[in-house]
């Protein structure tokens, strides 16, 4: 290598904070240098992609619905990270939200009182929830590795979810289309703005940052899930009991996703379709580390993660781009996110800056 | 059931099995060394569409194998680059990898869905694939599928008998004991995942130039990670990735086997069982953590930074 | 008796010299300066506390580190020691004090692996490490997996694993500290045959008793840079500790023997089988612990040590409840939280990543195990008082850090151990369980924690201490018994014992019937050798 890394001391906060933005930094310059390559103006590209489809309230109204479920799935990813649970399914819980939201809302459609939306957010919290646990259960009890079985939880409630839209689902009036009836009014999530379609999916989201920050920065069960996170034996010798907190942690996550899940039925869809979410689950892991697992930190992560989305598709629509730019520019942000974490922990040393100082990690053990 | 029924659902079990092998197999040798790579989705992802825009474009299937290793080893040097020369999160760098995988060979292979190509030819052995029931299954398949078993039979005598998979287990065990006896931990690691990288890449290419062969978004729909799944349930013993491999690639086919034997049951839930035969695997071979203690990497996934 | 003196000569030719070595870490200067040299057949002390510089300044002799400055010349010719392969092949060996071991695999492909391509043919090798290791006297199985290997045993494998190649320099880093008294003097034995076949040896200690009973020549160090350098058959420990810990130091206190009173932890036939194929067995352990004194356990680590303490600190819950009794009934199936709420205060081995999170405030490491102190209130940190029990135990316990906001993992041994042991002390425990409380920690340190549970003791609390090192036992212990294989020896009052019979005990030489599987390989036991550390009067 002709970098060399030296351990810092302590580790860099002001480090920790920057390295988001480097990253961020880094992608708009790649991402310039990609769209130059295509034949496309770099930053007319870049204009499009991140500035044209918010420079409207429409956009901008759009932009909410979009950070709502990124939002919701993230701020729950925090918790289970903070204690080391690698939870990668929140993409499933997701979509069995909306699944059990839908089974629920297609069957209370003609219900025009006031218990249906709260009933139908529950089922979806409810089959998020328990899609977790699943999870949790085989981890705490069978010691499955979780980041493999919520992985293969993706999978299988993607394939759940169109089986449903294939069959006990399907609108029986829907000319075959794989695809739910309406809901009812009643069970529909209230516009906020008129002529848009940002729903009150937003508001859930932003009660969670509220409510989670006050658990994790607050309260005795947040600092044990840090505990936990941090150094799974001290928390062993403490008494904080692993497997309970390892369920709890799942549990808010997976509900949360649910709920996400949940919102974007009976939100901006207004019925089960096989395409609930273009990978919001999976973009909730980028923007749970580039929020640095921080409520706070998260919410601006994710409302940039929903810009790239919109950008994907401005892109699609204006540059004749594939869509899978979403995708592409979406790994190079986590890409580099690590790549400049590594700030955090090291100094960088560069050959030409003076004697060779590189010490060894094996002696201050 | 009759003996054709039988005979071809051997062969296509195998088939099937074919790259869930060639992935574990790499990634076997790469956690062998201490390295988790989640990534092998995104590199097997990046083989596929290397592999088929490089036959496209020249018709030379041999060259699009080559590529799809090419792809598969810069991927996985992209991976060594932040998770081994920066330190980072071994799980979270892999992550990354999957989703920039997945991103940029949907962009580039974005214009090559659905072209059709000449895919690799099954070559029969005289007389061998003749042999009823077994024949087809080990005699009567494509080269990549013959160079599996190669490759099955080099890595088995690598851990059990050569100083080189030696190192690779010490690597694995205890990285610092290793550098403190002199043997080249990074060297050994980047190799390591190069090695996972090139098989992965394989992988990828032959469901794009053999097994569908076409391109699509996403097409390997979880194989990689039904491969890190499989490590785990051969508890990182060469002989049970060829066990596993072949009975996942049977679960994978049950929808023939019920096709076959006349059930009618809805595609998309038989779609599930692998994942859920993954599933179930995972949770009976992890529950007794002792007994793969002896073959599992202690270090594995632990960063390591010795400086010198 | 073949002392030391009767083989020194002055004059020998040289086969290693250092000169101003210098290393810088971020925030310490581990080494300032060090001038050293060793000759051919020498036996040479290294000697000075933790964080003296010990460490570092063998791992530039064998390529592990590179220092910033200094000059090496070995065997007449300047040269760079590139890495720990380059120092090998100059005839360098070294014998970690945390084995450099690989326990998945067997003795011979450990030896294969260090040597390099030469070791291509497993058969011969294994011979070889059966006849190298007869002739020096230390029986060894090449076949053998080394995780079955006990501790006396894996340090051989290092120092055969050494001996199979052209040694020259043989460097070993704190070799007794794992050993009972009478493995201590076979060790002794086979490297005195070793110098005198003209192997230079560099021992690496802070025991001074050995280092007299041992060495030709000693270099002191201290805070970095070489404070002293004596003729160990010439000097006394006094006069060595003190170049050792500078005039400032007390250097060692003795305390009172005293009786405990009522039984406040009985542990009656406690037995477990390990979950772990690697842990130790428990075997029908039965033991007091009286309020008002201090019991010592001693032992090599590896003999259930481990698997004891988890069993009385509730990490592991054992089947039978009734095995471990506080006076307000069984325990043995209370989880750690509760068994905490009962009086229980517990201080385990690893300081960082077990005792304290490294990544975590002082403050929040005080939280960690205080939160039955009123820390919590309607589930929600009280984060005032938080702070103020951190300050208390940093100001009473005198730990040297900025502020209360400082990670654990930024603080010295010592320090993090004095505010480990004030946390658990300032929770007013009625029983304190200490693993091994002043391992690796400096001097000042130790006597502080020596002092704080003495202090604690006399308060009336009931102390159960695991340790490895008997001189410490010895020192604060008013009763004493060692572990073996799973099992416990005979307990006796420390004034009616000795250092031979609970060497013999740590060996599992006492009657029980479980516990006879190490056979006794002892010779007569030289007291000199093992005895007291630092240690004056």
């Amino acid at each position: 290598m002709f970098l060399k890394l030296v351990p810092r001391a302590e580790h860099s906060r002001k480090m920790a904070y920057l390295s988001p933005l480097l990253a961020g930094v880094l992608t708009l310059i790649t991402g310039g240098i990609f769209f130059y390559l295509q034949g496309h103006d770099p930053l007319f590209a870049l204009k499009t992609m991140l500035y044209t489809p918010i420079s409207d309230t429409y956009g901008l109204a759009e932009l909410c619905v979009k950070t709502a479920p990124i939002l919701l799935c993230a701020i729950g990813l925090a918790i289970v990270f903070k204690a080391q649970v690698w939870n990668i399914g929140a993409e499933g819980q997701l979509l069995i939200g909306g699944l059990t939201a839908s089974a629920l809302a297609v069957n209370i459609i003609e219900v025009e009182a006031a218990w249906a939306l709260p009933a139908v957010m529950l089922a979806g919290i409810a089959g998020g929830a328990l899609w977790a646990l699943l999870a949790a259960w085989l981890k705490t009890h069978f010691n499955a590795n979780e980041i493999l079985t919520t992985i293969m939880f993706n999978y299988i409630a993607l394939n759940l979810l169109i089986f449903s839209v294939h069959g006990p689902l399907k609108d029986p009036d829907g000319y075959n289309f794989p695809e739910s009836a309406m809901f009812g009014d009643a069970s529909l999530l209230p516009v906020l703005v008129e002529d848009t379609r940002v729903h009150a999916g937003i508001l859930f989201a932003l009660l969670a940052v509220v409510v989670i920050w006050v658990l994790l920065a607050r309260s005795f069960i947040g600092f044990q899930i840090k505990v936990l996170g941090l150094d799974a034996s001290a928390a062993r010798l403490a008494g904080f009991k692993d497997k309970k907190l390892v369920w709890i942690a799942m549990l808010i996550s997976g509900g949360l996703a649910g709920l996400a899940g949940a919102g974007e039925v009976a939100g901006p869809l207004g019925q089960l379709v096989p395409q609930i979410s273009p990978g919001y689950g999976y973009a909730a892991i980028i923007v749970a580390f580039l929020g640095r697992l921080h409520p706070i930190g998260i919410l601006f992560a994710s409302l940039l993660m929903a810009l790239i989305y919109m950008g994907g598709e401005m892109a699609q629509i204006e540059l004749n781009m594939p869509l899978a730019i979403t995708g592409l520019f979406q790994g190079m942000l986590l890409f580099y996110l690590l790549a400049c974490d590594v700030l955090i922990g090291y100094k960088i040393k560069f050959p030409w800056s003076g004697m060779d100082t590189v010490t060894s990690r094996v002696e201050q053990q | 059931m009759d003996i054709d029924l039988i005979t071809n659902i051997l062969y296509a079990m195998i088939r099937t099995g074919t790259p869930l092998l060639i992935v574990a197999l790499g990634e076997m040798v790469c956690e062998k060394s201490g390295v988790l790579n989640l990534g092998q989705e995104g590199m097997m992802l990046m083989g596929a569409v290397a592999g088929f825009i490089a036959t496209w474009l020249t018709g030379n299937l041999f060259f699009g194998f080559l590529m799809a290793i090419v792809a598969g080893v810069v991927m996985s040097q992209l991976f060594a680059m932040i998770a081994l020369g920066l330190n980072a999160n071994q799980v979270a760098t892999g992550l990354a990898l999957t989703i920039f995988g997945g991103g940029l060979s949907a962009f580039i292979g974005s214009s090559f869905v659905g072209k059709p190509i000449e895919g690799l030819e099954v070559i029969a052995i005289p007389f061998l694939s003749d042999i009823p029931v077994i024949g087809k299954m080990l005699f009567a398949q494509d080269l990549v599928v013959y160079l599996s078993f190669v490759l099955f039979g080099v890595i088995f005598w690598f851990f059990r008998s050569s100083r080189t998979g030696l190192i690779v287990k010490a690597v694995g065990e205890n990285p610092h004991a290793a550098n403190a006896i002199g043997l080249p931990v990074m060297r050994t690691r980047y190799l390591a995942v190069g090695f996972g990288g090139a098989m992965a890449g394989l992988a990828g290419g032959y469901l794009s130039l053999a097994y569908t062969p076409l391109w699509a978004e996403n097409m390997t729909a979880g194989r990689g990670w039904i491969a890190l799944a499989l490590v785990v349930f051969a508890s990182w013993r060469t002989e049970r990735i060829l066990l596993g491999a072949y009975l996942f690639g049977l679960a994978s086919i049950l929808h023939l086997v019920a096709q076959g034997l006349g059930f009618a049951v809805s595609p998309n839930l038989l779609a599930m069982l692998p994942y859920i035969a993954t599933v179930l695997v995972l949770v009976m071979m992890s529950r007794n953590q002792g007994r793969s203690k002896m073959y599992a990497p202690i270090s594995l996934g632990k960063p390591f930074h010795a400086g010198a | 008796m073949n002392t030391p003196t009767a083989s020194f000569q002055p004059d020998r030719p040289k086969r290693l010299i250092m000169q101003g070595i210098t290393k810088q870490y971020p925030g310490c200067l581990a080494n300032d300066s060090i001038d050293i040299d060793i000759g051919v057949g020498e036996i040479h002390a290294l000697l000075g506390e933790n964080g003296a510089g010990k460490s570092t300044l063998m791992k530039v002799i064998y390529g592990v580190v590179k220092p910033d400055a200094g000059e090496i010349t070995w065997e007449g010719d300047k040269i760079r020691i590139k890495d720990p392969a380059h120092a090998r092949k100059l005839g360098i060996g070294m014998v970690f004090q945390h084995f450099s071991l690989f326990e998945t695999l067997t003795v011979t492909e450990n030896i294969a692996l260090a040597l390099g391509d030469e070791a291509k043919d497993m058969k011969a090798l294994a011979e070889k490490i059966r006849t190298v290791s007869a002739r020096y006297g230390m029986a060894l199985n090449p076949e053998r997996y080394v995780h079955s290997l006990s501790v006396g045993e894996r340090q051989r494998v290092e120092i055969v694993r050494c001996l199979v190649q052209d040694i020259r320099l043989l460097i070993l880093d704190e070799p007794t500290s794992v050993l009972t008294p009478q493995e201590v003097d076979t060790l002794f034995v086979t490297l005195r045959r070793l110098a005198e076949e003209g192997c230079s040896i560099l021992f690496i200690s802070h025991k001074l008793n050995e280092v007299k009973a041992l060495c030709h020549r000693a270099t002191v160090l201290r805070g970095g840079s070489v404070s002293g350098a004596c003729l160990p058959a010439e000097e006394d420990a006094s006069s060595m500790a003190r170049m050792m810990v500078g005039d400032e130091t007390p250097i060692s206190m003795d305390y009172d023997k005293v009786q405990g009173q009522d039984i406040f932890l009985q542990i009656r036939g406690l037995s477990r089988i390990s979950e772990d194929p690697f842990g130790v067995d428990l075997k029908n352990v039965n033991l007091d612990v009286h309020a008002g004194e201090i019991v010592g356990i001693a032992g090599v680590a590896g003999n259930g040590q481990e698997e004891l303490l988890a069993a009385l600190s509730g990490e592991d819950i054992i089947k039978n409840h009734d095995a471990i009794h506080f006076p307000c009934g069984p325990v043995g199936n209370l989880s750690p939280e509760k068994r905490r709420g009962k009086g229980l205060a517990f201080v385990p081995e690893e300081r960082l990543g077990r005792g304290a999170v490294p990544d975590m405030s002082l403050k929040d490491n005080a939280l960690l195990t205080g939160f039955l102190t009123g820390l919590i209130k309607n589930g929600m940190i009280d984060h005032e008082s938080t702070e103020s029990f951190a300050k208390k135990i940093i100001k009473k316990f005198k730990v040297k850090t900025p502020n209360s906001g400082t990670h654990a993992k930024s603080l010295s041994g010592g320090n993090l151990q004095k505010f480990i042991i004030g946390r658990e002390i300032m929770q007013n425990p009625r029983l304190l369980i200490a693993a091994h409380p002043t391992w690796g920690v400096d001097i000042g340190a130790a006597t502080a924690i020596h002092q704080a549970l003495i202090e604690l003791r006399d308060n009336g609390a009931a102390i159960l201490i695991v340790s490895e090192d008997i001189d410490e036992l010895f020192q604060i212990s008013d009763r004493l018994c060692a572990l073996c294989d799973g099992a416990l020896s005979p307990i006796k009052p420390a004034p009616d014992t000795t250092v031979e019979e609970v060497g013999r005990w740590m060996a599992g030489i006492f009657d029980t019937d479980v516990c006879d599987a190490l056979a006794p390989e002892t010779q007569t036991v030289s007291a000199n050798a093992t005895a007291g550390a630092v240690h004056t009067h």
